[in-house]
């Protein structure tokens, strides 16, 4: 076990690296960054100068890349246009995402679990059907319809929420866009739940766990769930990887300060510096969610073990 | 708002069950206390000091919290001496400037002479980064201090001179009668020592001279200002303060607005323009800001600089419907151009309706003439580049295709060509790298006609991207700037104006508007010529 931990941190280093690279290469194909400081006017040569040789734009890419990697080992990840050190952003930023995937990995845990259960259990049932129709709904509309949609009607017409979100964004308030940014993964999670639970209810030990006279609901917890929740858990582990880098849409349309709105800013204002080091930090927790998905295999089925 | 609250306490019963989470929040604006209102904002893209802030949302701080010696009237956009008593010259180029007495800072230190002399030095020292370092450029000594190649050999402009608390002299380069009428730009306000002696604690919270102070500034999210009561000015707020709010999307922004979260949101975004009338009724503004947008042209390239290429220009320029463009998708909050300033100038300050004449005017049958006259279309095709990330630039770029494609009856005379991003934008046009014309918007720094021909015509000049050279018109901006009498120099640039339009160096499209809306609980809201709302005579409750 503890081998097999060690293996896949090593393995991460060629990853981490590839990625980083890659996205400091793309950032940099976007071109010169200095020309958008000035607005709808050219910088004055000896100013754009002095900005490119502060943020070392003037030197080779490759000699960029390394300075920056060398830099993020010590645990500086450069300085923003704007004067603030891209630590800081992540600072304010990351928990504010941070608690808005909280919430949406508990949406779906709850929601998403339960439905699935109560459908695979009732395949044919009307509840299985009408579930089954609703979260065909969820996943063909696209995201910023449903938060546009739900914002408007609960926000404005009825005035039950704040239609945008504080600067400090409390759960409470993270409710509604947790809710939304997790529709579209919840659904799937019920679909894959309940397709699960229908295939395993059919299995040998349910068979034998119920002729050996069992509650019904410790039936259906300690070995039907159990068993079915293998997928479920690799689609959700996946998922807080892209939760956390993905709410860009989600952020924008409820104004959250998260890491979406700092990679959305860093992007249009062509901040290397800003969107590599997010993108980094995103990439270790992808990476580290993996990891944990698959030590969770063991947990859940004694069949596989990590030697 | 008042019905909601019932309902707000249900569902935070039912967030408390769920997430187990106190049910915090809540509550609009008007919890915040007092007359203060709420405004939307976005970061700003640069540090906050006065020399290295270029665009609205960090100059909307920047007007509340700092006074210059000059101030343009909000309304008339006239240049109004504020903390400076007189400007005493005999030749234009000499000048001795007394600052009034009795001004302080929000820290209470005094404004004075060395306030002004050191602000300035900063803001043109090389070594500081500032972006609009090129606006002390006039002042004699600035090629030392900010030489266009390698290390600057002073520290300080040679130009600039305290001789008491009060009085310090400028020295120019050159002849510039409008002097004094540039320094109510942001660019030239009084820094205090603080600024100086600790820098990062300055910009974590600024301290200035102007009607409101910083009370608290959370980077990226907030800024709340108060009132300033000590302030010694006439134009002291009328109101208890202003939180600036981010807003990632102005969308958003309006959605708080209709929700009555937010006060004041000073840009309408173009989705709702249809029915900002039916949703806010008088609570919405529209007025004529210091913008204009152009199609400028690559003269560097061959194609655009042959014996026919001003027909050419002409042509196309003839063949846009500007009248129809600007009713249709800017639903009137833009206005077909005729010159090459803006009308908030006033006809007095230099803006002369007409002046581009027939060349403006939509008739498709001269426009086709026209461009076959003078060789058709380089290649037989333009492309109009633009930035497609922000401003909803596509949505026009591709209204004026339409209409060019129309007048010359082949539709694929004209196409746009959109480049992802503003910085990628800037630098492919300020490198001469676009080979067609591009789209081109000026934001005047301050409400002279100068300020629209020579930063962007000039022979050279930092905003000229397409390298337009004309000797003629160097020489009249030249001389207009001489000249001494007011009325004058209007005449001297309106004449260097029209010979931008005899050789049709741009494109003018329309003039820009700035809007507003807001809440209930506002009155007297007003936007200044640069778009920005006047927040200290807003009126809450």
């Amino acid at each position: 076990m503890g081998q097999y931990v060690v293996r896949r941190l090593l393995q991460m280093i060629p990853v981490f690296v590839g990625a980083t690279l890659l996205i400091f290469l793309m950032v940099n194909v976007m071109g010169d960054p200095v020309a958008g400081l000035c607005g709808d006017r050219q910088c004055d040569p000896a100013t754009a100068a002095q900005l490119r040789k502060e943020f070392g734009l003037d030197q080779p890419v490759w000699q960029q890349y390394l300075t920056y990697m060398g830099n993020v080992f010590t645990g500086d990840f450069g300085t923003a246009f704007n004067g603030q050190e891209v630590t800081e952003l992540m600072s304010t930023a990351f928990p504010v995402t941070l608690r808005l995937t909280i919430v949406a990995i508990a949406f779906e845990i709850l929601i998403g679990i339960t439905l699935g259960v109560v459908t695979g259990l009732r395949r044919g049932h009307p509840v299985d059907t009408g579930v089954l129709l609703l979260t065909l709904v969820v996943i063909s509309v696209p995201t910023f319809v449903t938060g546009l949609l739900l914002q408007l009607l609960l926000g404005v017409e009825w005035g039950w929420i704040r239609p945008s979100v504080s600067s400090a964004a409390p759960f409470a308030e993270l409710l509604l866009p947790g809710l939304v940014l997790a529709s579209v993964s919840l659904a799937y999670v019920t679909r894959l739940t309940r397709t699960s639970i229908a295939e395993n209810r059919r299995s040998d030990y349910v068979r034998t766990a119920i002729a050996k006279g069992l509650p019904r609901h410790r039936v259906v917890t300690r070995h039907l769930l159990r068993n079915s929740l293998i997928p479920v858990v690799t689609f959700i582990g996946a998922d807080i990887g892209f939760l956390m880098g993905g709410a860009i849409v989600t952020e924008r349309i409820f104004n959250i300060h998260g890491v979406g709105y700092q990679l959305y800013q860093g992007i249009l204002r062509q901040n290397t510096q800003t969107v590599v080091g997010f993108v980094t930090v995103l990439v270790l927790v992808f990476l580290l969610c993996s990891l944990v998905v698959d030590l969770l295999y063991a947990a859940l089925d004694p069949r596989i073990r990590y030697a | 708002m008042h019905g909601a609250t019932h309902a707000r306490w249900a569902v935070c019963a039912v967030v408390l069950a769920l997430a187990a989470t106190g049910c915090g929040g809540g509550g609009g604006s008007a919890a915040d206390g007092g007359a203060v209102l709420s405004s939307s904002w976005t970061d700003p893209q640069n540090p906050l000091e006065p020399a290295n802030t270029n665009e609205v949302q960090g100059g909307k701080v920047l007007d509340m919290i700092f006074r210059g010696l000059k101030r343009y009237d909000p309304k008339t956009g006239e240049a109004e001496n504020m903390l400076a008593e007189k400007f005493e010259t005999t030749d234009s180029q000499n000048y001795t400037i007394t600052v009034k007495d009795g001004w302080t800072f929000s820290n209470g230190e005094k404004v004075t002479a060395r306030s002004f002399v050191d602000a300035w030095n900063y803001g043109a020292s090389l070594r500081n980064n500032q972006k609009n370092a090129y606006f002390f450029s006039y002042i004699e000594g600035y090629d030392k201090v900010h030489p266009a190649k390698g290390e600057q050999s002073a520290d300080t402009m040679s130009g600039l001179k305290v001789l008491d608390d009060r009085t310090f002299t400028v020295r120019l380069s050159q002849k510039f009668s409008s002097f004094p009428d540039t320094l109510g730009y942001n660019a030239f306000v009084p820094l205090p020592r603080a600024f100086f002696d600790d820098h990062a604690g300055w910009l974590a919270k600024p301290v200035g001279n102007g009607p409101y102070a910083v009370e608290s500034y959370t980077k990226g999210s907030e800024m709340r200002l108060t009132r300033w009561n000590a302030y010694p000015g006439e134009d002291a707020a009328r109101n208890d303060g202003v939180t600036l709010k981010v807003y990632t999307d102005n969308n958003t922004a309006y959605t708080d607005l209709m929700a009555g979260n937010l006060d004041l949101v000073d840009d309408i975004p173009a989705q709702q323009l249809r029915n900002v009338r039916s949703d806010l009724g008088d609570r919405y503004l529209n007025t004529p800001a210091g913008i204009i947008q152009t199609l400028a042209f690559p003269h560097y390239d061959k194609d655009w600089n042959k014996p026919g290429s001003v027909k050419v220009r002409q042509g196309l320029s003839r063949a846009i419907d500007r009248e129809q463009i600007t009713r249709t998708i800017f639903q009137g909050t833009r206005t077909p151009a005729t010159d090459w300033t803006s009308p908030v100038l006033g006809t007095e300050g230099g803006y002369k309706e007409g002046l581009c004449g027939e060349w403006c005017e939509y008739d498709p049958a001269a426009a086709k003439k026209l461009i076959e006259e003078g060789g058709g279309l380089p290649g037989g095709q333009v492309k109009i580049t633009y930035n497609a990330d922000t401003g909803s630039h596509k949505l026009w770029v591709d209204a004026v295709c339409n209409s060019i494609n129309n007048a010359l009856g082949n539709d694929r005379a004209c196409v746009g060509n959109p480049i992802g991003t503003f910085a990628d934008f800037r630098s492919k046009s300020t490198t001469q790298k676009l080979s067609g014309p591009f789209r081109a918007g000026w934001q005047m720094d301050y409400p002279l006609p100068q300020n629209f021909l020579q930063p962007l015509y000039y022979t050279n000049a930092s905003s000229n991207d397409g390298k337009w050279s004309n000797q003629e018109f160097d020489k009249l901006v030249d001389r207009a700037n001489a000249e001494t009498d007011l009325a004058k120099a209007v005449e001297t640039f309106q004449k260097a104006e029209e010979v931008v339009r005899d050789n049709m160096a741009s494109i003018p499209l329309w003039y820009q508007n700035g809007s507003a809306g807001w809440s209930e609980r506002l009155s007297n809201v007003s936007l200044n010529p640069f778009s920005v709302p006047v927040y200290d005579q807003i009126k809450v409750g």
